[in-house]
This record gives C-alpha cells, structure tokens and sequence, in this order.
C-alpha cells in the first residue's frame, strides 16, 4: 500500500498538505464538468431534480405506482409476435435490418392511412411522415418551427413531454384553460389576438385531443370545429396529438380535427399505446411543404426511422386482428379506470378529479391548501406513487392538482393504490390542519430544474 | 495488484426503498466498478425480499452497503447483517442510529467538544398539541432569520430549506414533515461549506482533505449535489492552514465520538471566527459522480480503487 501518505507522518494537517503537494488541487475549483462553458444556452434547463429521484422508488414492486404510463403489455399475444419477428428476420432480415427510406416505409404508410380511418382521416400515404414514436415528431415539428422566443399555445395542464420539447427549443408554452370538454375556445382565441396584440409569434397551438394526457379529458366535437375555425380565422398552426384515439370505452372516436381542415393542422399518430412503445414508431401527417421539411429534419436527426420496427409492425397489422387486440386493451383499460374511479370516490371523497372516457389518465385536485409535490415524499413513504401536477405545467402552476395513471396496474392494486393515497392525503391534511391555514410553497432559489419524469412515466 | 492476492467477493447493496434510491443506486455502481478495477469479485444487491436468499447463496466474503437513506443509514439493515455474521463495511448499527438522527449526533458531538448550530427538533405532535402559530413565533424569535428547516433525518439535502421570509417558515416545515415526523429548526451560520470525509485504511484514520462547496445560487440541494457543473468545489478547501487543522481535528473527533467506522463524511460550517460548526456525519456518504468522497480521496493523492479495497479489507479485518 505504498501509495498512501507514510503512516509515520502525524496529524491530519499532512493529509491536506500532501494533497496540495500532489497537485491534485488546482488553484481555482472545480465543478466537476470541463465542459461547463461550452454548452448551448438550451442546455441550461437540463439539471438533476429531486421529484426524478423520487421516481426511482416508483417502479419498485413494493410501491403502487398510479404514476406510469406504460401500457399493459403483458396483454399482448406475445408469442404471436415473437413468430412474426423470428419468421421476419428468417425471410426479410437483409431488408428489414438495412437502413430504409426517411420518410417511412411506404408499406406501413399506406397501412397507417388505413389505421387513422376511424377518425375520418383520408389522408394519402405521401402525407404521413414515420417517426421515433410520436415525440420524435413532436421534436421534429419544433425544430422546422420554432426560433428561441416564440410561443406555443398548449392547454393547462399539458403533456409533459411535449413541454420539455418546446423548452429545448426555447420557446415559451403559454397555457390556455380547459375543462370536462377539452381545451376552451374562446380562451384561446382571447389568448391568441392578446399574444399577437403584444408583437408575440404565436407559431402553433399543441392539443391532446382525445383523452388528454394528463387531464382525462376529451375536445368535443363542437369545441373541435370552434377551435378550427379559430385556427382557420387567424392562420394558426394545430398540432394535434394524438396517440390515444382508439383507446376510447364508449363507441366511436370522435372526428379528428385532421379530418374536417388538412391544411391548418399537422396531426401526430403512435403505435406505442394501441400496439407497443418499444418498437418506437409513430407518425406525423403533415401538409405537403410541411412534410418536405419534417422528411428533412428527420434524416438530419436519424436518417431514417427504425426498419426492423416498422417491418415488425406491418407484419404484425396485416396478419393479426389487431383491432381485436386493440378492443383487449380497451376493455382491461375501462376496467381499470372504472376500479380507480370507484376507489376515489370510496376513499377520496374531499378530491376531485375527471372521468375519462379512455385513455389512461385521470387527473386529481387536491383539498384545498395540499400540494402534490411537496406531499410525494410522504407518498413515497407510504408506497404509493404519482406524477405531480407542475410537471405538467410550464408556469410553474398546477401544484394542488395530480396526475393518477390506471393504464399498468391491476384493478386490485388500483384500490389498493388510492387506499394508500388517501392515507398519504390524510396525513397531510393532518399537518395542515395543524398549521391552520395555507403557508404559500417555498420557491428555493436557484435552478429551474427539470421536473420531467422519465420515459417510462411520461 | 499483484496476482497472488486472494480475489474478494463482495456484495454492494445499492437502491433501497428510500427516498435517495436513485443516489444509492448510483453511488453502488460506481463502488462496484471501483472494486472491479482493484481485483475484487463484485456482484450488486438491492435491499429488497430477495437480499438475504442471496446473500446465503453467495455467502460473499464483505457486505458493503451503499444505502443511502432510510434503512441503509438507520442501522437497520446493519442489524441483520450482524445477526448473519457477516463482515461488512461501514458503522456498527448503534453508531449509525445516532449519526442517522441529526438532533443526537449533535448532542454527541457537542458532549466531544466540538460546536454545534443552535438547534431545536420539534414533532409535529408539538405543533399539534401547543399550536403551531405560537410555536413557529417561538422558534423564529430564538433563531431568527434566516435560519435552515430540515427533516430530523435524511440525505441529500431533501426537504431543507434556508428560511429567509417569516412568511415561508410554516411552509418549509410543513415540507420538512412530508419526509419525516421531526422537523429541525437551526440557526443559520454563515461561513464556508466543506465536507470532510474519513476513511480507514490499513488500521490508520485518514482525514481527507476538506472539500469546499460553493452552490450556484447559494443552497446546497439536490440539483446542486447531483447535477454536474451546478455546484463550484475547492479541494482542499481554501481556509487557512490553521484553521484547515481545526477542521480536520474536527471531523476526527466527530467521527470518534459517534463510534463510526471504516469511511465517513463530516460536514461542517467554517465562520469568520475559524472555529468550525459541526451539521451532521454521514455514515454512508454518497459514492457518486458527483459525490464528496471521491473527490476528496482524488485530492489526497490516493487511487479510488485502492482506497475502497483497503475499506474492504478492514472490513474483513473487524
């Protein structure tokens, strides 16, 4: 052990000195990051934050987690897909594991126009852009719009994916109010005309239509045309995302907003919530300049999306039922939403939340006075876990309310879940009461950290 | 190394149920890579149903546990390693229960000589039971502002908060009791930040050089622990060699009287007057990128890889 200081030398002083001695030190201090000085501006919003530790907890078995949004996939027939994979790679592998086109294999595009029919979508296969799930469409749409200081409009609360999207870009999200219905009109329009009247550059208006993540809730058909024709009144952008559409407990989905304008919207499709996240394929349908432009980023970014996913995919729609498959999913997911609306309203009388007619969400407002995010500790200690509702919020908003997932546990660990949340709300409720009152939050200086969950949560 | 060392097999346990998982877990990678690269067989354990399954299928020859938080430093898990008789690094469990709980580490340290922050623990039943509003007046007229708020126990800095605005106190407490059912109330000292980290190495106490943490934006939470570049480090710390003595004096002797044992981290506030101010001792001190020991062990001239070994084979020494 010769490398240590010789254990003759006495006192700690002489540890100190020989470190100095060693020029281990450097005059000036370190921070750990020889790059600091370099990086991009954008890159100043990317730091460590408490909540995303906490989160490591989540996916322990111990814990209920009502706050991920991974879909069910033990629903799938996965020795089906296994096949498909083994008899693809057997007799297609030198072309399904090669580099393929930007914009998407035309194949799979022709059978996405045919998966958006539902909706009333008649879109040609030239339209649909393939994309690295959805948010890579949503990061490719930022990136051929938006310059550091334009605003998106997007609804309060918003999918928190899409926020640090548009913040990686520098742009400002400013929010416009929703309710049982969806995003409100006249608020955007109002929104809209004071942003333009202040010089701002509105460049697109980002929505969730169906069964948004993470209000719970779903645009009316009226609210859909009011809110087009806004966009068609003042030459606004919509971004209609929308991976969710199918996913609805009663009947038919609602018209896309794609369906009735192709010119005002760019509408974003995923297979990651009908089918399966990890093959990572989405889309974007786009009108024809736009889509030039998105083909181009794309290549820029990936040059191409996944072949092995998209061949996956196609094998997998052209030779299973996957509607049928589709319908499995619905009706797990209306089962487990009907345990966790029962649940809350067993155990959480004094909350309030939404009723999602589908999708995976239900969003919660706390008693007056909790704050979500300051109360997940105490979650995580009573092993229960949600994302709290600033996540969802780029103004720092939002903290009395959560979000609640039913889409990954079973109806029993739902009960079991909100049994345990209504314990943590309690407590809480406890402490408050004590204090008498509503004590504003604490802003700690510093940073704007990241609140952003993980993949596996967004 | 030399080959005809016998290879030691060790358990990291890193995860854990509590609120620094994500820390412990990245503090026992970069253990584990450490003892990798000194030679030792090194498999990763999280502390969960299957720990002891595992443990008795391995019977590996030390047990580190780099559990930050909770059991990992309540002494908890280390009661059951002793009722395995297994070897294992760091503190004995009655040496890590009184470092765990800040209020008697303090009252420990203090009884040694070494300053301590005015300091009050206050339950959430007192706040109950005598009302909060004459309690909170009480406390903020005795260690008027600011004054720092923290959970009675944890790391990381989750749920402390320096109190500048009267106005914010109930809240901070409010915030400090969703961590845990004591809060600490403390005066604030300004001074200098530095940590001091303590390892044991062939039955010698080595105190590292103290390491000097300057926050962006003045707190030392949890973005400016865990994010790169956040928090500005001076190693050793730029104090006078008078003063760096006291300080290394200090840290001895708060890790002599807590009992603790193989590696530890003693942090303290240096005022204007030099003489330092004990906050708390951590008997399982973050192992990160990031994190305080390596960067002191770095400083001291000495090789990470060979530091953790030695830890280990005190470890297996007793």
């Amino acid at each position: 052990m010769s490398q240590y200081p010789p254990s003759s030398s006495p006192g700690d002083a002489h540890v100190a000195s020989a470190a100095a001695g060693a020029g281990a030190a450097a005059a000036g201090g370190t921070r750990l990051d020889r790059w600091l000085t370099s990086y991009a501006e954008r890159t100043a919003s990317m730091t460590a934050s408490e909540i995303r530790a906490l989160f490591s907890v989540a996916n322990r078995p111990e814990v209920v987690s009502l706050a991920g949004g991974m879909p069910y996939l033990p629903a799938l027939p996965l020795d089906a897909i296994a096949d498909i994979a083994a008899r693809l790679i057997s007799e297609k592998g030198a072309v399904a594991l090669q580099y393929g086109s930007g914009q998407g294999e035309e194949g799979l595009r022709e059978q996405i126009v045919e998966v958006m029919r539902p909706q009333g979508i008649n879109a040609h296969p030239d339209d649909v852009v393939v994309t690295t799930g959805s948010q890579q469409a949503l990061d490719l749409v930022s990136r051929i719009f938006l310059d550091p200081g334009d605003v998106v409009l997007a609804e309060a609360p918003s999918y928190v994916g899409a926020l640090g999207v548009f913040r990686s870009y520098q742009a400002q999200v400013v929010h416009v109010p929703l309710d049982q219905d969806g995003l409100q009109p006249q608020a955007l329009e109002e929104t809209l005309l004071r942003l333009r009247s202040q010089g701002r550059t509105v460049k697109f208006l980002y929505t969730v239509p169906n069964h948004h993540n993470p209000a719970g809730v779903t645009l009316s058909l009226e609210r859909r045309r009011e809110v087009l024709a806004i966009a068609q009144r003042h030459e606004l952008l919509i971004l209609e995302d929308d991976p969710y559409a199918l996913l609805g407990f009663d009947g038919d989905p609602l018209p896309a907003m794609r369906s009735m304008d192709a010119e005002h919207v760019v509408h974003l499709g995923s297979f990651s919530k009908t089918f399966a996240p990890g093959y990572r394929v989405g889309w974007a349908v786009a009108p024809h300049a736009v889509r030039e432009k998105l083909v181009l980023a794309s290549e820029s970014a990936i040059l191409c999306p996944t072949s092995f996913g998209q061949f996956a995919i196609a094998e997998y729609l052209s030779t299973w039922d996957w509607k049928g498959q589709v319908k499995v999913f619905r009706e797990l997911y209306r089962e487990r939403r009907d345990a966790m609306l029962d649940a809350l309203a067993t155990h959480l009388p004094q909350a309030s939340w939404t009723h999602p007619v589908g999708g995976f969400y239900v969003w919660l407002t706390l008693p007056h006075g909790l704050d979500a995010k300051a109360m997940l500790p105490r979650a995580v200690t009573g092993r229960v876990a949600y994302v709290p509702g600033g996540a969802f919020y780029a103004d720092g908003t939002g903290g009395h309310s959560l979000r609640l997932s039913y889409c990954f546990p079973t109806a029993e660990r739902i009960r079991e879940g909100v049994r345990r949340l209504a314990g943590v709300v309690q407590d809480e409720l406890e402490v408050m009461e004590t204090f008498g009152g509503v004590p504003t939050a604490v802003h700690r200086a510093g940073r704007a950290g990241v609140d952003n969950p993980g993949p596996e949560l967004a | 190394m030399s080959l005809e060392e016998p290879s030691l097999r060790v358990a990291v346990l890193a995860g854990g149920l509590s609120h620094e998982r994500d820390v412990s877990l990245r503090s026992g990678r970069r253990v584990a890579e450490a003892l990798r690269a000194a030679g030792c067989e090194v498999s990763t354990m999280d502390a969960d149903a299957h720990l002891l399954p595992r443990l008795s299928e391995e019977t590996p020859d030390v047990v580190w546990p780099v559990l930050h938080g909770a059991i990992g430093e309540d002494g908890a898990l280390r009661d059951v390693l002793e009722l395995l008789g297994l070897p294992y690094v760091g503190s004995r469990p009655a040496a890590c229960r009184m470092a765990w709980d800040k209020p008697i580490a303090q009252s420990v340290v203090a009884a040694a000589g070494i300053s301590v922050p005015a300091s009050i623990a206050l339950p959430h039943a007192t706040f109950r039971d005598l009302g909060a509003q004459p309690v909170l007046a009480a406390a903020a007229a005795w260690a008027g502002f600011p004054l720092v708020v923290k959970p009675s126990r944890g790391g990381s800095a989750l749920g402390v908060a320096v109190v500048g605005d009267p106005r914010d106190l109930a809240r901070a407490v409010v915030d400090s009791f969703a961590y845990g059912d004591t809060a600490l109330v403390q005066q604030h000292v300004p001074g200098t930040e530095v940590a001091v980290s303590v390892v044991e190495v062939d039955g010698e106490v080595l105190v590292l050089p103290a390491v000097e943490i300057v926050a962006d934006g003045g707190s030392y939470d949890y973005g400016a622990r865990y994010t790169a570049g956040a928090t500005e480090f001076f190693v050793p710390a730029r104090l006078p060699d008078d003063v760096a003595d006291r300080v290394a004096k200090a840290a001895r002797g708060a890790h002599e009287a807590l009992g603790l044992r193989h590696l530890s981290r003693v942090d303290f506030i240096v005022p204007d007057s030099g003489e330092p101010v004990f906050l708390e001792a951590n008997a399982a001190p973050g192992m990160t990128e990031t994190s305080l020991l390596p960067q002191a062990v770095a400083a001291a001239g000495l090789e990470l890889d060979a530091v953790y070994r030695a830890v280990v084979q005190s470890a297996l020494a007793g």
